[in-house]
């Protein structure tokens, strides 16, 4: 197992390297003086080189890497050109609404997403089968920010249930806060739930055509021991990768949910930096997301060492 | 079966044959027998249809404030209606769904070709090459595809053409991975020995030789490309980093109905149906292309 989970370690780290390399180029490969526009239109030349020098701007290109990995990995990550503050400490404010967010909105859709999914996989063209076609079907056609409109035009302004902006903290006032992540995280979960669901439904009606199964079930097993404790479990690396791959879609997708429904997160963050020009949040930013994301995936590697004692011995 | 052969079958036969003959009229010929295909093209063509003719379709200019007022519901002039600024929203559909398909056509043609000659290139040579571009489409994979996205466009600045470029760029790892697969799957078959033992250099073996075998699951790929650039290009939009105003784009159209959800609807469900359909017409057809590929995905299996 050890050899095992130092060779996934191992896999990942040219990817951090080369992920992170990407993310700083951001910065150097926009249009500009990067020091110009941080001192304004009218600073004096004199100003321009002051900032390029305390900046580090006339380093070579590596030493300027090198520098800038080694502040972010000692959590500096830079000052933002608009307000000043550290990237950091604006990160700081903007990932609550975040986090909250997707840990509503995932948690849904996985409660949705793999029982519909179970139910679906182990009577293929039963209801719950028909039922998952057609909710595939919408889910693909709707994204998730034209699902976030409607659900505002329905709830919010039709009927006046639920609020369609806003974000207060959990902790200050919990029944508003849920009230305001019940539409975002719909719009997020439901569809993350309609994969889910589709790769659980695939994984599970393969395994439940396997000898084993049928083992079980001669053994005079109840169904619901068959299908959870002996088909869920050998499906559960398919699963597995579908979420850890799918935890990118929910970084993503709240990028632009919380822009429908102006939650000031993370993805409000990128964005207006992104309309600001202003380049260190956004690269901070995106280094911390693309970072969490691998991290995910290699924790997925892990698990399936944990779960399938043929693949750590491979 | 030699063409020689088939000069006594009727014309029905013939045609048989020929398709049978060619992968993409074979393709093609199941497509027309799914269910799921007709579907999807019907819808894709109409979409296409609409959108291309849209300038003789509709007469009214998709950019020009000339409605009689704002906010004018569905009628036999306005179809759609009219927006904030009076202008008339099926004209801005019908250009919008030319932005959103032109971009996503361009975006996934340009990422399948670079992609491909990559994932070729580099799967047939092996060694340092391979291993090199192997680490970073890992890297590259690392990006959801959004946040991929929205890093070009900081450095490009937002505009539908970065947009389309943006997508190019994420959809490279995504082909060059797939067809570097199939290379390496295909370049030690006893066809290409042969060709090889009777003089083709590589350029001729990568690309007359293996890359029409290798071709079903990367034509598979392109369907679902396409489907996950239409949403790219309208989330990016939608976040106003696409198309720029006053120019429609379904996505940009979406997001400028939110404001105005109280008076009036139809800003919001008329772009977002063309979406949907468009969305759901790619997808069918993604579907079909890939069950009518199985048969050579199997063989190769």
């Amino acid at each position: 197992m050890l050899s095992y989970l130092m060779g996934r370690l191992v896999q990942a780290i040219p990817v951090l390297i080369i992920a992170s390399i990407a993310v700083f180029m951001v910065l150097r490969l926009v249009p500009g003086d990067p020091a110009a526009s941080l001192a304004g239109e009218e600073a004096t030349p004199e100003r321009v080189a002051e900032i390029r020098e305390l900046l580090g701007l006339n380093d070579s290109l590596p030493v300027q890497y090198v520098r800038w990995v080694t502040d972010a990995l000692q959590g500096d990550l830079g000052t933002s050109f608009k307000t000043g503050q550290a990237v950091t400490k604006q990160m700081r404010h903007a990932l609550p609404p975040t986090v909250e967010l997707a840990l509503v909105a995932y948690p849904l859709a996985l409660l949705i997403g793999i029982p519909l999914g179970v139910a679906a996989g182990i009577r293929p063209r039963g209801w719950f089968d028909w039922g998952l076609s057609g909710y595939t079907l919408v889910t693909l056609g709707i994204p998730n920010f034209l699902l976030g409109i409607l659900l505002i035009w329905l709830f919010s302004v039709s009927l006046g249930w639920l609020p369609a902006a806003g974000r207060v903290p959990l902790m200050e006032d919990p029944a508003t806060a849920l009230k305001q992540l019940i539409l975002p995280s719909l719009a997020l979960g439901s569809g993350l739930a309609a994969g889910l669901a589709r790769y659980t439904r695939t994984s599970i009606q393969e395994t439940m055509g396997q000898d084993f199964i049928r083992t079980a079930r001669a053994k005079g097993l109840r169904e619901y021991t068959v299908v959870v404790r002996h088909g869920l479990r050998a499906s559960m690396i398919a699963v597995i990768t579908i979420i850890a791959l799918q935890v990118g879609q929910v970084l993503a997708g709240a990028v632009v949910i919380e822009q429908v429904f102006t939650r000031p997160g993370v993805g409000r963050l990128i964005i207006d930096s992104i309309h600001f020009r202003d380049y260190p949040v956004v690269q901070g930013t995106l280094l911390v997301l693309v970072f969490v994301f691998v991290l995910v995936n290699l924790a997925a590697d892990v698990a399936y060492g944990l779960l399938d004692p043929r693949i750590r011995r491979a | 079966m030699s063409a020689h052969a088939v000069t006594n079958l009727s014309r029905r036969e013939r045609w048989r044959t020929r398709v049978s003959e060619s992968l993409f009229l074979t393709i093609l010929d199941r497509l027309f027998r799914n269910s799921q295909g007709v579907v999807g093209l019907l819808g894709l063509g109409i979409l296409v249809v609409l959108t291309v003719g849209a300038g003789v379709i509709t007469w009214h200019e998709p950019n020009a404030q000339d409605a009689a007022s704002r906010f004018l519901s569905p009628s036999l002039e306005h179809p759609f209606g009219t927006d904030h600024l009076r202008r008339d929203l099926f004209a801005r559909t019908l250009f919008g769904l030319r932005t959103s398909l032109g971009v996503a056509l361009l975006a996934v043609t340009g990422g399948a070709t670079v992609g491909i000659c990559v994932g070729f290139v580099t799967g047939y040579a092996g060694r340092w090459a391979d291993a090199l571009a192997m680490r970073v489409i890992d890297a590259m994979l690392a990006f959801p595809n959004l946040l991929s996205a929205l890093a070009v466009i900081t450095i490009l600045g937002p505009s539908a053409r970065n947009v389309a470029i943006a997508i190019a760029i994420y959809n490279i790892p995504v082909f060059a991975r797939l067809s570097r697969a199939q290379m390496l799957s295909e370049k030690h078959r006893d066809y290409v020995q042969a060709s090889r033992s009777i003089g083709a250099g590589p350029v001729r073996l990568i690309f007359r030789h293996i890359a029409m075998n290798a071709m079903p699951p990367l034509l598979t790929q392109v369907a679902l490309s396409m489907a996950v650039a239409v949403i790219l290009e309208a989330s990016l939009s939608f976040l106003g980093l696409g198309q720029q105003p006053p120019a429609p784009s379904l996505g940009t159209l979406i997001s400028g109905s939110r404001s105005y959800l109280r008076e009036a609807w139809w800003l919001a469900v008329f772009p977002g149906a063309f979406l949907a359909l468009l969305l759901l017409s790619l997808n069918l057809l993604a579907d079909a292309v890939n069950e009518a590929m199985s048969p050579w995905v199997r063989r190769k299996a």
